[in-house]
């Protein structure tokens, strides 16, 4: 069973991540996601494959980098390596809010409960929750707050904005 | 003051009910204690040498007699009968029970206050002018600012995993009572060149800890209307390029110093330009509608003399005293400024017992419009008192043992909690302070010696704020013993200093007499009584107290 939740319902995931593009092996069938290098490198080979395509980016990477692949993607996979590290919370906003990102933006890695809510509100919809989560009791996390002060991705205006 | 609306009631409820379940899951062991540090440091707790700590923040220090009598009952209720408050305009409890915090959380949420972001690597309770809106040398009150910056801050969903803690202050006046340079960001009042227009130098980049640095003005003058959209773009930088590899190197100052001034900026204002015209620029509605909150109060219409008042100035010294040193002037007329000292030899600095609590608001209600505000030197404020009831409050003061006359004064002092409480530090700085009050608690004295300042930091993370101290002291362990090392010439203030080294460090029983030659060397250099020790010291320089200690 697939710890996944895809827009705050649990779900199966679909996806294959892929590497090896460099040893000449055959590309796999089916929707699959690479490394942000690998699709850089590979981007043309990597379109005349059926199946959906994703990128993973490190947390390290500027986002403007596939900018201008985004409307050919439907998954990017950012990655949470531990709890405390935040770089992805920035590079989902900036995939949702500067470049119009409409495909799955998905957390990988230490995605924890505690973290959902805020994850979802940088514009995170597919969430591969680590191995000891469990999906189904997670979905609360989405509904733990319900007000919100500041604008993200799912909010184009502060509080104080929306009141009046 | 800022008053919550149905939502903000809302936001407070629905946290509480969110940390009890994550203090449920930690109890039920579904949470590790390592997952659960992440959690309850959000929420202020820390896990000290005997038992947790809940700081409470107090937004831009600024609460009413009913938040006062909730800290109180906290303080009672749960805690061995008092608090204290922090450099960080905070109060802390030393003694809860972490069963108790979800409760203790739903009486604090009765009254509009929590403990959200007071710890943890994310946007801190933003500090500020502890005289806003009544000093003389106002600008304009920072307050509506902070409470904008509060809004913003709170639960921003991008930045609470910050590479580490970030501390905002805002000050509104010609002098800094905010230390607005040693903060992560530093936002100082001022008006445009052609006066029409309100904005802020923006400081970025100072901090306190090991490695003490002032903050760099990045930008001269931002228009009011920025302020919420620059803040956002320096914080994205920080968030994308902090150091999360050395816990050391990962304040904003280091990126900003390993960055260079020069291209920090740029990138700030790339990004600036990007968000700019987003829902965040700020529209005269937005200023009207927070600056609602925080209008003057109803002032009387008074003369700025009182015949009893003068009479007893003339009769008591030691009214008059309390007066000179406690009591600042008002922006209004027949109204004064009321320090309450929380700095005896009976109580660790900033320490106030319950009893104290209910009384201080019992006193705002009657003498001062219900309000108390906080200080970044660990003291409380009365800041609307009229002229006619300075006697009778002084009175009252004294039976509470908060009149001593010492505000800015040499025992003055700041002290973190130190090995007596933190599972940081490594060494005592409560005993080290209250010797040195003790030391030098003669009214004469202390006079003579005029404005001067100590703090005492009881570990190289400086919460102490030593750096800044005209006189700072340092807590370590060398080979097992607790020595003290000794700075001059810090300041927090706008002429805002690091304070260097003297020499090698002294024993705990030598410290006391080593700041008494320091102040003994003052008094014998000063061209004159209004020179301060900082004036003398920055003429000298180290060497005749080098000497003096060494020699």
């Amino acid at each position: 069973m697939d710890n996944y939740i895809k827009d705050r319902k649990v779900d199966s995931d679909g996806w294959m991540p892929f590497t090896g593009l460099e040893d000449g092996s055959s590309l796999p069938t089916g929707d699959i996601y690479v490394p942000v290098e690998e699709w850089l490198n590979a981007r043309e080979a990597l379109l005349t494959r059926n199946g959906r395509l994703g990128v993973a980016l490190r947390n390290t990477d500027d986002p403007a980098i596939i900018k201008d692949d985004l409307d050919r993607l439907d998954l990017v996979v950012l990655e949470f390596p531990k709890m405390a590290d935040g770089r992805a919370f920035t590079q989902a906003r900036l995939l949702r809010e500067r470049y119009g990102f409409k495909g799955e933006i998905r957390a990988t890695g230490d995605v924890l409960y505690d973290q959902l809510f805020y994850m979802q509100r940088c514009g995170v919809n597919g969430f591969e929750l680590r191995d000891d989560q469990n999906a189904s009791h997670s979905l609360k996390a989405f509904d733990e707050m319900t007000v919100t002060y500041q604008p993200a991705s799912d909010e184009e205006l502060p509080l104080w904005r929306r009141q009046k | 003051m800022y008053q919550y609306s149905e939502q903000d009631h809302q936001l407070l409820l629905e946290r509480v009910s969110q940390f009890r379940g994550q203090v449920d899951r930690r109890l039920k062991g579904e949470l590790s204690e390592e997952e659960f540090k992440h959690q309850r440091l959000r929420n202020g707790l820390y896990l000290q040498l005997h038992a947790y700590m809940l700081r409470v923040a107090i937004p831009y220090g600024l609460l009413s007699s009913e938040q006062m009598r909730t800290l109180a009952h906290i303080a009672r209720k749960y805690d061995k009968g008092y608090g204290h408050f922090s450099t960080r305009q905070n109060i802390q409890y030393n003694w809860p029970k972490l069963e108790d915090v979800p409760d203790i959380l739903d009486d604090l949420a009765k009254v509009e206050m929590h403990a959200i972001q007071t710890s943890g690597n994310c946007i801190r309770n933003t500090t500020s002018d502890p005289l806003a809106g009544v000093a003389r040398d106002e600008i304009e009150d920072p307050r509506p600012y902070c409470e904008l910056i509060r809004q913003w801050s709170t639960f921003h969903p991008e930045f609470n995993f910050l590479p580490r803690k970030f501390k905002i202050a805002v000050s509104g006046a010609t002098h800094d009572r905010a230390a607005v340079a040693v903060h992560d960001i530093g936002l100082r009042l001022v008006k445009s060149d052609s006066s029409e227009e309100t904005g802020f130098e923006v400081y970025v980049g100072g901090g306190l800890g090991r490695t003490p640095m002032l903050g760099k003005v990045i930008r001269a003058f931002l228009p009011k209307q920025d302020m919420l959209t620059y803040l956002e773009a320096i914080l994205r930088v920080y968030n994308m390029l902090g150091r999360r590899d050395n816990i050391y190197k990962a304040r904003i100052k280091i990126l900003v110093h390993e960055t260079g001034e020069e291209k920090f900026r740029e990138l700030v204002e790339a990004e600036w330009e990007k968000i700019k015209a987003g829902g965040l620029f700020l529209r005269d509605e937005d200023f009207n509608w927070v600056k609602g909150f925080f209008n003057d109060p109803a002032y009387e219409a008074i003369p700025d003399n009182d015949v009893d008042f003068e009479n007893l100035m003339l009769n008591n010294a030691e009214f008059a005293r309390w007066v000179d040193k406690n009591i600042e002037l008002h922006k209004q007329s027949g109204y004064r400024i009321v320090y309450l000292s929380l700095k005896t030899a009976h109580q660790p600095p900033g320490d106030v017992t319950a009893d104290q609590m209910d009384a201080i608001a019992d006193l705002a209600d009657k003498y001062s419009l219900g309000h108390i505000r906080t200080t970044h030197r660990q003291n409380l404020v009365l800041s609307d008192v009229q002229l006619k009831d300075l006697p009778a409050l002084w009175e009252e003061l004294k039976a509470l043992d908060l009149a001593t006359p010492n505000y800015n004064h040499v025992t003055d002092i700041i002290s973190c909690p130190g090995l007596d409480y933190c599972a940081l530090a490594t060494a005592r700085s409560i005993p080290i302070s209250q010797a040195i009050t003790a030391r030098f608690d003669d009214y004469d004295f202390i006079n003579d010696l005029g404005d001067v300042s100590i703090n005492i930091s009881g570990c190289i993370n400086a919460c102490g704020h030593h750096h800044v101290a005209n006189i700072g002291i340092l807590g370590v362990n060398k080979k097992g013993t607790e020595v003290y090392q000794l700075t001059l010439g810090g300041s927090a203030r706008e002429d805002a200093a690091i304070g260097k080294i003297i020499g090698p460090a002294f024993e705990a029983d030598e410290i006391v007499d080593a700041v008494g030659k320091v102040l003994a060397v003052y008094l014998e250099s000063r061209e004159e009584p209004e020179e301060t020790f900082l004036m003398t010291y920055r003429r000298l320089g180290q060497a005749p107290f080098k000497e003096r200690l060494y020699g």
